[in-house]
């Protein structure tokens, strides 16, 4: 089989079963198939190339592809995604990465005015095929300004899709669909994810496996109440819903992998089933991706199902603290969810 | 001469409620004569050149009468048109000239464009078409602006068009453009119909956006807009001249801001990456000496706009004159073209209008200073007095021009006014592109809408 270049943690098993691999290294396997598959590919970002990427996320790209499909930027965020927008324009694939997305703050106005927009406004003349993604929320111990969860921000335009992956297999099958897909995408994946490893099952390692953008997953099924996550709190979900199975309490986790277009529909067939919804998110609670599922299901057939009000479990309401104690306690911990499971139950 | 200027003008305000400020002799008698009878007088300097047994013109004479007017023959004014037969053979004009064209000011560069300007009949005429079609055009709108046809921003270009037609004149169609909001000149030359831009502007079906963009987000192919964010567009054609230099093809694109812009930091960011990758971006600013309100003097420490892309190559062009544009557009073209990496130019043009169709454009300048530039600089006018003075074309030929311009647009006009809006249905489609059917929620929750690409 073919070597696959700077993928140290990953056993050489490509064809014999389920391998384990970390969810920086299925990022690293998606673009490079990506970039092999089509030369309109290209990566731009800061570190991205004779750095092997500020995380390590495009290791062993560079060597292979060159300068030319692999660009190092200069630190000038809205100036490089204005130019990674003008070449989607032009008919290239660009994945801009940002360092982190509080940087993309400074490039806002070309993700949403130039990129999101564009299509809508040409009436279908001039698509926009490019993918935004670098590390989103918080990380560890890296303050305020280096914290933001950005996912309520741009889920609330339309002409974006935004994709929050959690487990390696979503990493790689959804940056997939997101380089091949026509629209722009934000693509929000988290620092303190990347060397966690995963088992990826064999269809997984395919070259051609994608996940599609817009369909949430079932990560455990349950009865007694659905807990909606998406990205590094769906394992702390089913944390949970492992201590609480131990008292009787079965969870239904749903993974919703995209945030926009958001899967409502799955969430309306758990909650139907369960009759409670707590949702769980590292953001903050005003305007957040919670907020938005209460207010759908609300809105839905769910909502006569529902035994009890949704429960939204959240960031705290301020910005990261950089103390140890101080930012544990700023984002849910497993005994969060543990307890609002249990009031929103009424156990 | 000057008080019946004056008498016709307080005419003209008063039937029409219009303020007519801004406008030429021949354009108020233009606007007057569709309340107003005029014929034409006994012609003899202005003769028509018809190559068919002369007809009775309708109004068909309206050029001619303000030429006439204009020299204080409005005493003449009862009488039947003048039917004159005469015919010029078009071997009698001159079939090409040099010209000389003012030298530009350099930037870090040894040469600048030639001083010296080659322009054959069919060019001129060529040219002419052009701006002449993009003046009346924008004069259209600003009519349908004030009759409120038109919403919203309207942006308009008259005085600017040398630029947008000398640029087309020295690119290819396979070359690229983008530009900002005033961008209808532009929408134009890269090849949309006047229908289609018209049609947009008063928000039909038939808009070159179906009607969604309105008059700063239109597009075609190689013209990326018609940007609304000031400043925006810049990076933007840096990233599109990435993809001519990705692909290999030899292609530019020309990348337009204005003296407001130029104090964006997104322009100096996009001048480091440009000028470290070496990419084919003409970047040109067009100076119409007031960004909005402001006086470049007040919104500048350096209003050398050529020189502001610091370590990439400048020039500073007379954009008022069509051939000067060109040369030097082709110039920096070939720049880039050459693996140079990007250049920067300076247009020093004027706009007629005030910023937008809401700023009456006086209150930061003067109405003589507006009249100067029209009487001394006008760029459709320097073109035609060119041409005639070195007999490349008749007086008449330009009138006839003019008089099919007129009719093109008005009728393009009458397409934008009857068009029928957008259908509802039509409201979510467009969201994205290649995707299967979504449901879009729409003002409340009972309202489920569909979008398809």
């Amino acid at each position: 089989g073919k070597a696959v270049v700077g993928l140290a943690s990953r056993k050489h098993q490509r064809t014999s079963g389920p391998v384990e691999v970390t969810v920086r290294d299925a990022l690293n396997q998606a673009m490079d198939e990506e970039l092999e598959r089509d030369e309109r590919v290209f990566l731009m970002g800061e570190e991205v190339a004779q750095y092997d990427g500020a995380y390590k996320v495009s290791r062993g790209l560079w060597k292979k592809y060159g300068d030319k499909r692999i660009i190092d930027t200069p630190i000038s965020e809205m100036g490089f995604a204005g130019i990674a927008v003008g070449a989607a324009m032009a008919g290239l694939r660009p994945i801009c990465e940002f360092m982190t997305f509080n940087f993309s703050m400074q490039a806002i106005d070309q993700v949403i005015n130039s990129a999101a927009k564009t299509y809508y406004m040409s009436a279908g003349l001039q698509p926009v095929p490019i993918v935004f993604r670098g590390p989103n929320g918080a990380s560890a111990g890296v303050a305020a300004q280096h914290s933001q969860c950005f996912a309520a921000w741009y889920a609330h335009c339309p002409g974006l899709k935004v994709v929050s992956p959690w487990n390696s297999e979503d990493a790689k099958g959804l940056l997939k669909s997101a380089i091949r897909d026509d629209n722009p995408v934000v693509f929000l994946e988290n620092e303190l994810m990347y060397g966690v490893p995963f088992e990826m099952s064999e269809d997984s390692q395919s070259k051609d496996f994608t996940i599609p953008i817009g369909k949430a997953k079932i990560e455990r099924q349950g009865n007694h109440v659905t807990l909606v996550s998406h990205s590094r709190f769906v394992g702390h979900c089913l944390d949970a819903a492992a201590v609480l199975a131990k008292e009787g309490i079965e969870c239904e986790v749903i993974n919703l992998r995209t945030i926009r277009p958001m899967d409502v529909e799955s969430i309306e067939t758990s909650v139907m089933k369960t009759n409670h919804l707590v949702t769980v998110e590292g953001g903050w609670p005003q305007f957040g991706v919670g907020a938005e599922i209460c207010a759908r299901v609300m809105e839905g057939s769910a909502f006569n199902f529902l035994d009890a009000p949704v429960t939204r479990v959240t960031g705290v309401d301020i910005p990261m603290p950089y103390a140890k104690i101080l930012e544990d306690h700023s984002l849910p911990q497993v005994k969060d969810i543990i307890f609002s499971v249990k009031k929103t139950l009424n156990v | 001469m000057k008080t019946m200027l004056t008498v016709i003008s307080n005419a003209l305000c008063r039937i029409t409620g219009k303020n007519v400020g801004a406008q030429t002799v021949p354009e108020l008698l233009i606007d007057l004569s569709e309340y107003v009878n005029l014929t034409s007088p006994a012609a003899h300097a202005s003769a028509q050149a018809q190559r068919q047994p002369p007809k009775p013109p309708p109004v068909s004479t309206r050029s001619s009468a303000a030429s006439q007017l204009a020299r204080a023959q409005l005493d003449q004014l009862d009488g039947p048109g003048a039917r004159v037969a005469v015919t010029r053979n078009f071997a009698d004009f001159t079939p090409q000239v040099t010209f000389d064209i003012k030298k530009c000011d350099l930037h870090r560069l040894e040469a600048g464009p030639p001083v010296k300007a080659e322009l054959t009949r069919e060019q001129g005429l060529q040219y002419y078409r052009t701006m002449q079609m993009v003046r009346r055009v924008e004069l259209k709108a600003d009519q349908l602006y004030k009759q409120k046809i038109i919403r919203g921003f309207c942006h308009l270009y008259d005085g600017q068009e040398a630029c947008a037609a000398g640029i087309e004149a020295a690119i290819s169609p396979s070359d690229h453009l983008i530009t900002a909001y005033r961008a209808h000149g532009y929408t134009y030359t890269r090849g949309v119909s006047i229908r289609q831009i018209l049609a947009e502007l008063t928000g039909r079906k038939g808009g070159v956006a179906k009607g969604k963009g309105g008059s700063m987000h239109m597009y075609a192919p190689h013209f990326y807009g018609g940007n609304g964010i000031v400043g925006a567009q810049v990076p933007l054609g840096a990233g599109i001249a990435l993809a001519c230099q990705y692909r290999g093809n030899n292609q530019v694109c020309v990348t337009l801001y204005g003296d407001g812009a130029a104090n964006q930091g997104q322009l100096f960011e996009t001048f480091n990456m440009a000028a470290l990758w070496k990419l084919p971006c003409v970047f040109i600013c067009e100076n119409n000496k007031y960004g909005m309100g402001t006086a470049v003097e007040r919104a500048a420490a350096s209003t050398d706009y050529y020189k502001r892309g610091d370590f990439i190559p400048g020039l500073r062009v007379d954009g008022m004159d069509v051939l000067s544009v060109r040369e030097a557009t082709r110039f920096a073209a070939d720049h880039c073209r050459a693996g140079k990496g990007p250049i920067v130019m300076e247009l020093q043009t004027y706009r007629y209008h005030g910023h937008s169709m809401s700023d009456p454009g006086v209150s930061y300048r003067t109405r003589e200073e507006i009249q100067e530039v029209r009487s001394k600089s006008d760029p459709i006018s320097l073109l035609r007095e060119r041409m005639l003075s070195n007999n490349m074309a008749s007086a008449e030929e330009f009138k006839e021009m003019d008089v099919e311009i007129r009719k093109e647009v008005d009728d393009a006009a009458q397409f934008a006014t009857s068009d029928p809006e957008p259908p509802l249905e039509d409201l979510c489609n467009h969201v994205f592109s290649n995707n299967p059917p979504l449901d879009v929620r729409g003002t409340h929750p009972w309202s489920k809408l569909k979008s398809v690409s």
